[in-house]
């Protein structure tokens, strides 16, 4: 079905555009045209169809649910209610406090707010729409992992010592009333939606994430179509193509200061691949550029001491280096096709 | 008069959201005191995970959105 999206590219650019397919800039327009018009068809297909679906999950059932889980599936389950549980960056503040002052651990807090940037549904329609669903599978769980492992090492450096003041005492709380309740928390009732209200709260986030990303989308397949028709095929594979160890923390670095979410660093991806980039040291790229990004670091300062910012930085690059140099050793195993 | 609190760290929702609230009361005739909570720390005293919410007269009646004008105006008239 994707392959409508080839060939009325060809028509446009070729066709009606009259470029030579033979040229640089006609490569790239080619490209342009095509992952546009199909990122944004299967983005307004895919977005409408989980909000749908979603429509009636709430983070009060979501903190419950972790609370019952033991600590190992915490961490587990905390990563993936980040995955997909959908919320903007200026709701972090009131989620991390509600699950701070319901006793969570700070790592399992964390492993959600570390996931839930990096694995969305955007992201996944994306990838599985421009490199395949191997590649997806891969990523979602090497996201998830990096979360889990984040979380856990946060907390046994005993990351708490240094939230803020009143973060800490809320925490500190929760803890000491725990084990006076008895049984389950008492959750707010919720009537169930009528198909109409599903469709409309799908509505809803549909205009709002589309009318979010959509400059997103254009920049990033701008970049990846520069890069598609401007730098030779190999040209990576030539220089960086054996995977030296250094290129990984060289592209976490490259990464830091470019503030984009998943939808903007995907096209860019798919075309540093396809001219020969290693996967791990592109993830590696990948996961810094949407992972730890300043204005979210700077929200956090609101809860968390420096100390504990700086840490949490720390674990997050060491966690994309490690992802990077891993991944990088396994896949002429595992990524036979790129 | 009512007092309507919207809490929320500071994004375009919070803003549309008081907006939105002072032009209905505005067009109902009624003198509401609408007030932007941004203090993390009150945030999580009214036990609100999703902004932006609203609480009318400190009891929290929304969470997680831009409420619609039908809502609004329930809260104004009841």
């Amino acid at each position: 079905m994707l392959a409508l999206f080839t060939e009325f590219a060809t028509w446009l650019a070729y066709g009606i555009l009259g470029l030579d397919p033979a040229t640089r800039i006609g490569t790239s327009v080619h490209f342009f045209i095509e992952d546009t018009t199909k990122i944004l068809f299967l983005l307004v297909l895919m977005i409408y169809v989980i909000a749908l679906a979603r429509a009636a999950l709430d983070l009060e059932r979501v903190r419950a649910y972790i609370q019952s889980k033991n600590r190992f599936a915490g961490y587990v389950f905390g990563s993936g209610f980040g995955a997909v549980t959908p919320f903007c960056s200026c709701s972090s503040i009131p989620l991390f406090l509600g699950f701070t002052s319901a006793g969570i651990p700070l790592g399992i807090t964390m492993a959600f707010l570390f996931t839930s940037p990096i694995i969305n549904e955007v992201a996944v329609v994306m990838l599985w729409g421009l490199l395949g669903w191997e590649f997806t599978l891969a990523y979602v769980v090497i996201g998830m992992t990096a979360g889990i492992v984040g979380g856990m090492i946060l907390d046994s450096l005993g990351g708490e010592r240094w939230l803020k003041d009143f973060a800490a005492k809320a925490y500190q709380k929760a803890k000491d009333t725990a084990h006076e309740q008895s049984g389950d928390p008492e959750l707010p009732k919720r009537r169930t939606m009528s198909f109409a209200e599903r469709h409309q709260f799908a509505k809803e986030e549909l205009k709002d994430i589309v009318g979010r990303i959509w400059k997103w989308v254009l920049i990033g397949v701008g970049i990846g179509a520069g890069l598609h028709g401007f730098v030779p095929d190999g040209w990576f594979a030539d220089n960086l193509g054996s995977g030296q160890w250094w290129s990984v923390p060289a592209a976490v670095f490259a990464g830091l200061p470019l503030y984009s979410n998943a939808t903007g660093v995907i096209p860019v991806i798919e075309s540093l691949i396809v001219k020969g980039l290693p996967v791990g040291t592109t993830l590696a790229f990948c996961m810094s550029t949407v992972a730890a990004s300043f204005p979210e670091f700077i929200m956090l300062k609101q809860v968390m001491t420096f100390r504990l910012l700086a840490l949490i930085f720390v674990i997050l690059l060491a966690n994309f280096m490690v992802v990077g140099w891993v991944i990088n050793a396994i896949s002429p195993w595992i990524f036979t096709g790129f | 008069m009512k007092t309507f609190e919207i809490l929320g760290t500071g994004c375009k929702k919070c803003v549309k959201t008081a907006e939105s609230i002072e032009r209905i009361a505005d067009e109902l005739g009624q003198t509401v005191t609408v007030e932007k909570v941004t203090d993390p720390a009150k945030i999580m005293e009214y036990q609100v995970m999703s902004t932006p919410a609203v609480a009318v007269d400190g009891n929290v009646v929304h969470s997680g959105s831009i409420p619609g004008r039908d809502e609004i105006t329930r809260w104004l008239t009841s």
